[in-house]
């Protein structure tokens, strides 16, 4: 055991590519699962949900309009880069959830795997979903599925890295861009894995993470006009956020009660509800 | 050269065989509903045409249960080959009856009887034909092996198609093995009751179909009824949002096809007459009264000119009158609400300073219409730019460059379909991919067919209806 003094990590938000402390200057104590100190994290505000919605925004003409070839690819590299943070993720996890060495490392494995699993389906997602449709005349009609546009998550409660790479990576592989809230009581693994998408070449402002507690930040993000799709998960009282994303006809996720199962291994359907069918037609003829 | 008039082609009023009263369809019978009557009125004429009996909160208890019970015992367990073919049966019924429903629906509804006969029905029945064969074909859909239904449909639907609405939503919902219970539109409930016995002809099984009729305080008891799995709503978004607020934090399942406000953009290079033709029916359709209309003509400025003289001079040989006249290209406003609410709305217009053109044709003494309007000169904040008129009136607003036609065009809060007016192939891609909405027509408008998914983004709502896609919101998936 050394005598060197480590160097703490200050915590902050993740919003457009930098990470600011919040705008409130609120924090909040986090501690492991043994109630013993990490470290203090950033209590975001409404006013940093809505710096991120509109870093969102402005980053969804890049990030949708890339290819779906260059999306993979940069998606696969957070992949790469979680890969080899591997051993501070399962040091932070096995801290937020009291889990061992080795079941913590599990569960980064896990998230690592499912990021991978995100990344592979940029570019087959408008073959699968996608069609050219058979009409009854002289017309060529296409059906291509384009991503709803900014997306805010209430990340899962308990599961502070698989849970959160789970909601995170498929409203990126559509091409969505998406404002996070992490867990409240577990939210330094969210802070780590924004340092890893702002070091993979994910453009500033398609990801964005904040801090702090879904009840706070919820309703901003449910009400918010720039918001095209809510994904509940993580919140304490879906119902209200539902009756209130139904003002700006939100697309809000069906989501189970209580936190889901995320070693299951999942389907396309969250990927499925971040985007729109777009049909296209155009008369054949010479 | 001599100038021909048209004589007058009226297609028989007979052939719609109009009863004096027709009756809500429950369980397989048509009953008295406990509701108050309403009466079906021609728009086009002022007069009465029958009178409806509606359902009172028991009758939607005793249609819900109907659903219930046939999605449980006959129209839930029964394999999808044996679905199917009820479902050709209804579409070669429909096909069969299709001109006295044509003129049915023009007696109600005030539209031509060249669309009801030549676009509706048709329509109506290749939706019963494309979903029959989905029945037995629901593993190959994309949703996993054996897609479950999700029970019983609750169904609303709005008065400017109201046959075609109603096969857009109950050919999915049945198909997919659902039950329904549907309510028609206030104003046209009679084809959809003349459905009902369609229904019975084909021998479908008792309450798999319920119809409803009546207004929205109907509606609303049928969104937060209980025993309802699902709520399929196509009407304003000022209704949809209300709706989408009853049903959060239940289980149903929703999808909502709401208003719009579709650009319309013409490009320099555009082949001019053939996007006359294009921005005519886009807008003139069904009297406007279309959600995916082409009310907001964006024009390139260095063709607006020659492209607004063209417009009124087409547009001045539109002829408005008698739907059921064969020679009538814009019929009756369905009711005097929505006559007053186009009024209010062209109004408006003015008074913001739009500069206002009405094509110069004789406007019937009685009856409901409005005579085919531009509106030049509009700017993005007026309201006849911003809101959806639901009627004959045209705005026209003008760009410069690719970048300010996406721009204006993206500039509202709905996203349910544009147009796209260019000889130029790679200009039409690029334009159609940026455009924010569900349905993206190039050098054409207003086309349908069931096997092209449609829908909005945004406040056009959720949701497509048609196509492999349109099933999914009938799927528990």
């Amino acid at each position: 055991m050394s005598d060197r003094v480590t160097v703490a990590k200050t915590y902050k938000l993740f919003i457009g590519g930098k990470f600011p402390r919040s705008e409130s200057g609120r924090v909040y104590p986090v501690t492991d699962a043994k109630g013993g100190f990490l470290a203090n994290a950033a209590h975001a505000s409404r006013k940093d949900v809505r710096d991120a919605v509109a870093a969102a925004r402005t980053a969804f003409a890049g990030w949708s309009g890339a290819t779906a070839y260059n999306r993979g690819q940069v998606l696969y590299r957070v992949a790469e880069v979680l890969e080899g943070r591997r051993d501070q993720f399962a040091a932070e996890v096995g801290a937020a959830e009291g889990l061992s060495e080795r079941k913590a490392g599990a569960v980064v494995d896990a998230a690592i795997d499912r990021w991978v699993w995100y990344a592979g389906w940029t570019d087959k997602l408008a073959s699968v979903l996608g069609a050219a449709n058979p009409v009854a005349g002289p017309y060529f009609s296409f059906t291509v599925p384009e991503p709803t546009g900014v997306v805010g998550i209430l990340a899962p409660q308990e599961s502070s890295l698989l849970g959160l790479v789970s909601v995170l990576a498929p409203a990126l592989a559509t091409g969505c861009t998406a404002v996070v809230v992490s867990s409240a009581e577990r939210p330094l693994p969210a802070i780590t894995l924004s340092e890893v998408l702002a070091t993979s070449d994910v453009p500033a402002g398609v990801a964005n993470v904040l801090t702090g507690r879904a009840a706070e930040l919820g309703p901003w993000l449910a009400s918010h006009a720039d918001v095209n799709a809510l994904d509940p998960t993580g919140a304490p009282d879906r119902a209200e956020l539902a009756r209130a994303a139904a003002d700006t006809v939100k697309r809000v996720l069906p989501v189970p009660t209580g936190e889901p199962d995320w070693t299951q291994r999942p389907d396309i359907a969250r990927l499925r509800r971040y985007l729109e069918a777009k049909t296209v037609w155009h008369p054949m003829g010479v | 050269m001599p100038a021909f008039d048209y004589a007058p082609a009226p297609e028989s009023r007979d052939l719609a065989n109009l009863k004096p009263s027709y009756r809500p369809f429950i369980g397989g019978e048509f009953v008295d509903g406990g509701g108050e009557p309403l009466k079906s009125v021609n728009p086009a004429t002022e007069e009465v045409l029958a009178e409806v009996g509606t359902a009172d909160a028991n009758d939607l208890d005793a249609a819900v249960r109907a659903a219930r019970t046939a999605f449980e015992k006959t129209w839930g367990p029964m394999p999808g080959s044996e679905r199917a073919k009820y479902l050709f049966r209804i579409a070669r019924l429909v096909q069969e009856r299709s001109r006295e429903l044509a003129v049915l629906e023009t007696l109600d509804n005030g539209k031509p009887i060249t669309e009801s006969r030549d676009s509706d029905l048709p329509l109506v029945a290749a939706h019963f034909f494309y979903h029959a064969g989905w029945a037995d074909k629901l593993d190959y859909a994309g949703y996993g092996p054996g897609p479950k239904p999700l029970g019983v449909a609750g169904q609303i639907i709005p008065w400017n198609f109201p046959l075609l609405m109603l096969a857009w939503k109950i050919a999915p919902a049945l198909a997919t093995g659902n039950t329904v219970v549907l309510k028609p539109a206030e104003t046209t409930p009679l084809t959809a009751l003349v459905f009902a016995d369609i229904c019975r002809q084909a021998g479908l099984p008792a309450g798999v179909v319920n119809i409803v009729p009546g207004a929205g305080d109907l509606g609303a008891k049928l969104v937060s009824h209980p025993g309802v799995d699902k709520i399929a709503f196509t009407g304003s978004t000022e209704v949809g949002k209300l709706i989408q607020r009853e049903v959060a934090g239940t289980p149903k399942r929703l999808t909502l096809e709401l208003g719009g406000k579709a650009a319309n953009v013409v490009f320099d290079d555009a082949p001019l007459d053939q996007a006359v033709e294009g921005i005519v029916n886009g807008i003139f359709f069904n009297q406007g009264h279309v959600c995916c209309a082409g009310s907001r003509l964006l024009v390139q400025e260095s063709v607006a000119d020659e492209l607004l003289e063209k417009l009124r001079h087409r547009i001045s040989t539109l002829r408005l009158g008698d739907p059921l006249d064969k020679n009538t290209d814009v019929g009756a406003i369905n009711s005097r609400e929505q006559l007053d609410k186009i009024r209010e709305l062209a109004e408006s217009g003015e008074a913001e300073g739009a500069q206002r053109w009405t094509s110069p044709c004789p406007v019937p003494d009685r009856g409901f219409f409005f005579a085919p309007t531009v509106f030049s000169g509009v700017h993005q904040s007026m309201r006849i730019a911003r809101e959806e008129i639901f009627g004959p009136v045209l705005s026209v607003l003008t760009f410069r460059t690719p970048d300010e036609a996406v721009a204006k065009a993206n500039n509202t809060p709905y996203g349910l379909s544009a147009g796209i007016w260019s000889e130029k192939g790679s200009r039409i891609l690029w334009m159609a991919n940026r455009l924010r909405a569900g349905v993206v027509w190039a050098n054409t408008f207003n086309r349908f067919d069931p096997a092209a998914p449609f829908g909005g983004y945004q406040e056009s709502g959720f949701g497509r209806e048609g196509g492999r896609t349109g099933l999914e919101g009938y799927l528990d998936v």
